[in-house]
C-alpha cells in the first residue's frame, strides 16, 4: 500500500502535467479548428443553392473556394422578429462577439421567444439571379434537426435546399441528409398557395399529392418527416416581415451588415 | 501489482517471435472483437461507412497504443488505490488529443464520428489491454500489445463497414459502385450497358441499420470459430 500523501501527491502531479499538456495543444489548434467549423457551416449554406453556384457543386469545391464565394457573392444579414436588418452592435449586444450573421447559433436562438429570437438570412448572388438562403430548425425524433432553404427573388419558389440533423437513426430519419433525393424534392416546390396565403411545404407520408406545396416523405421516418414539416412552416414564416419588406423594396431601417 | 511483473530476459531482439505474437494474435485468434466481445457499442455505431469506421480504427490504435506503453512506464509508480483512474485519465487525454487533432485536420469527419470518439474513452478494449497487459509488462511490449489489439479491432471494424457500405449505399469508401443514377460505376436504370443485367438491384436499407453490424458481426465469429474448432468454448 502507498501513502496516503504519496497518493496525493501522484494525483495532484498528474492532473497537473495533463491539464497544461491539453490546454497547451488545444490554444494551439483553436484558430485552425474554428476556421473549419465555419467553412463546415459555410459549406452546408452554399448546398442549398448547389444547382447555381456554377460548375462545381460544393463537395468539389475546395475551401478557399467556399470562402471566396461567401465573401464575393455573399451578404449576410441578421434579422430580429420584426424583419428589421441588425447592425453588427446587435448582433455582439445579442452574445455573438464576431458580430456577423454568420456567428448567430440558431441552436440558442430557438430557446428564445419568438419575439427576441434573432436570425441570419444570406442573399446569394450567383451572377444573373439573386437567392436568399434562410436557416431553419426544429426537432426530429431524436434531437434537433435543421436546414438551409433558398428562396428564387419571388420569395415564394424554393431553389433548394439542405439538412442536418444530430441524432436521427441511420438509414431511417438521417436520410433527410443521406439522400439527396429528399432534399432535392423541395426545388421548385412554393410556400404560398395561389391566393397568396402561407401554406409552407408539406412531407406527405405515402407520397406528395400536390407538387406545389408538398414532397415525398422518407418510408421509417415519419416522426422526422413530421418534424421537417413542422420546421419548414414555422422557419420560414418567422422571415414574412423580411420578405414584405424586400418586395416592397423599401430601405429598411438598420444598416447592412456586411 | 509491480511484483507480478513477468520477467523478460535482457537479450531479447526489438522485434522478435513474442512481439510478433503480440500483433498477430488480436488481429485473428485472440481478436478483441470476435473473440473477447469487446468494444461492440462503437463496433455497431460507427460502421455504416468505411472513411469514418477506418478513421475511428486508427484513433483506436494509437489510444490503445500510447495508452499501454504510458501506463507501462509509470507502472511501477502508479498506487494500487487510485489505479484505474490513473488509466482512466491516460486514455482520456489521449482521447482529447485525438479529438483536438481531428478538429484540427478534418471537421467534416469529426462532425461524422461525434460522440464516438469521445466514447473511446469507455471503449473495454482500451482498459481491458492496461489492465490485463501495460500492469504487468515492460513498455515495449505494453505498446506492441496495444497496437496490436487496436488493429485487431480496426481489422473487423473495417471488414463490417465494407459490407454494409457496400449492400448499403452500393459504394466503397466513397466509391459509388452500384445504384439508380449516372454518377454510379453500374448505373442501374440505364438503358444499355452492363446496367440493364442490374435493373432488379436495389440498396438493402438492412444494412444501413445499426442491426446489421450485429448480424455481421455475429456471421464473422461464426466463421472464424467454425473453421478453427480450438477457438470454441467447450463448456
Amino acid at each position: 500500500m502507498y501513502s496516503t500523501n504519496y497518493v496525493i501527491g501522484f494525483v495532484v502531479a498528474m492532473t497537473t502535467l495533463v491539464a497544461v499538456g491539453l490546454t497547451t495543444l488545444r490554444e494551439v489548434t483553436k484558430d485552425q479548428a474554428k476556421l473549419n467549423e465555419s467553412i463546415f457551416n459555410k459549406r452546408s449554406i452554399l448546398m442549398a443553392v448547389n444547382d447555381h453556384l456554377g460548375n462545381s457543386g460544393v463537395d468539389d469545391m475546395s475551401d478557399e473556394d467556399v470562402l471566396k464565394i461567401f465573401d464575393n457573392q455573399v451578404t449576410q444579414v441578421a434579422l430580429n422578429s420584426k424583419g428589421d436588418k441588425l447592425d453588427s452592435d446587435a448582433i455582439i449586444a445579442s452574445g455573438y462577439k464576431g458580430g456577423r450573421a454568420e456567428n448567430i447559433d440558431m441552436a440558442k436562438e430557438k430557446k428564445k421567444s419568438s419575439d427576441d429570437m434573432i436570425f441570419p438570412a444570406y442573399e446569394y448572388n450567383s451572377g444573373n439571379k439573386k437567392f436568399y438562403i434562410l436557416t431553419v430548425r426544429g426537432s426530429g425524433l431524436w434531437d434537433e434537426i435543421w436546414g438551409c432553404v433558398a428562396l428564387e427573388d419571388d420569395f415564394n419558389t424554393i431553389a433548394g435546399a439542405s439538412f442536418d440533423h444530430k441524432g436521427e437513426t441511420p438509414g431511417l430519419g438521417a436520410e433527410i441528409k443521406d439522400n439527396p433525393v429528399f432534399a432535392r424534392n423541395f426545388k421548385g416546390t412554393k410556400i404560398y398557395n395561389k391566393d397568396g396565403e402561407y401554406v409552407s411545404i408539406k412531407v406527405r407520408k405515402g407520397g406528395a399529392k400536390d407538387k406545389n406545396h408538398e414532397v415525398d416523405g422518407l418510408s421509417g421516418a415519419t416522426v422526422t418527416c413530421d418534424g421537417v414539416t413542422e420546421m419548414m412552416y414555422r422557419g420560414l414564416k418567422k422571415y414574412e416581415p423580411y420578405f414584405d419588406a424586400q418586395k416592397k423594396g423599401t430601405k429598411v431601417q438598420g444598416m447592412l451588415v456586411k | 501489482m509491480a511484483d507480478t511483473l513477468t520477467k523478460v530476459e535482457e537479450k531479447e531482439p526489438l522485434f522478435g517471435k513474442k512481439e510478433r505474437q503480440l500483433i498477430y494474435d488480436p488481429l485473428f485468434d485472440n481478436n478483441p472483437i470476435t473473440i473477447q466481445v469487446l468494444g461492440i457499442c462503437s463496433a455497431l455505431a460507427v460502421t455504416s461507412l468505411v472513411v469514418p469506421s477506418f478513421v475511428m480504427s486508427i484513433a483506436v490504435v494509437f489510444v490503445c497504443g500510447f495508452a499501454s506503453l504510458f501506463t507501462s512506464l509509470v507502472r511501477e509508480r502508479i498506487p494500487t488505490q487510485v489505479r484505474m483512474i490513473v488509466q482512466l485519465v491516460i486514455i482520456a487525454s489521449l482521447v482529447t488529443i485525438v479529438e483536438l487533432t481531428l478538429k484540427y485536420l478534418n471537421y467534416p469527419i469529426y462532425k461524422q464520428l461525434s460522440v464516438y470518439i469521445g466514447l473511446i474513452i469507455t471503449n473495454c478494449i482500451v482498459m481491458g489491454r492496461l489492465e490485463a497487459f501495460a500492469m504487468a509488462n515492460k513498455p515495449w511490449r505494453s505498446f506492441i500489445d496495444g497496437i496490436g489489439n487496436g488493429l485487431g479491432y480496426g481489422l473487423i471494424l473495417i471488414a463490417v463497414a465494407a459490407v454494409r457500405e457496400i449492400f448499403g449505399k452500393g459504394s466503397f469508401a466513397g466509391i459509388q459502385l452500384i445504384g439508380p443514377s449516372p454518377d454510379y460505376f453500374i448505373n442501374t436504370t440505364a438503358e444499355s450497358g452492363i446496367g440493364t443485367w442490374f435493373s432488379w438491384y436495389s440498396n438493402n436499407n438492412l444494412m444501413v441499420l445499426p442491426a446489421a453490424a450485429m448480424f455481421l458481426i455475429g456471421i464473422f465469429i461464426w466463421i472464424q470459430r467454425s473453421r478453427n474448432p480450438k477457438l470454441v468454448d467447450i463448456s
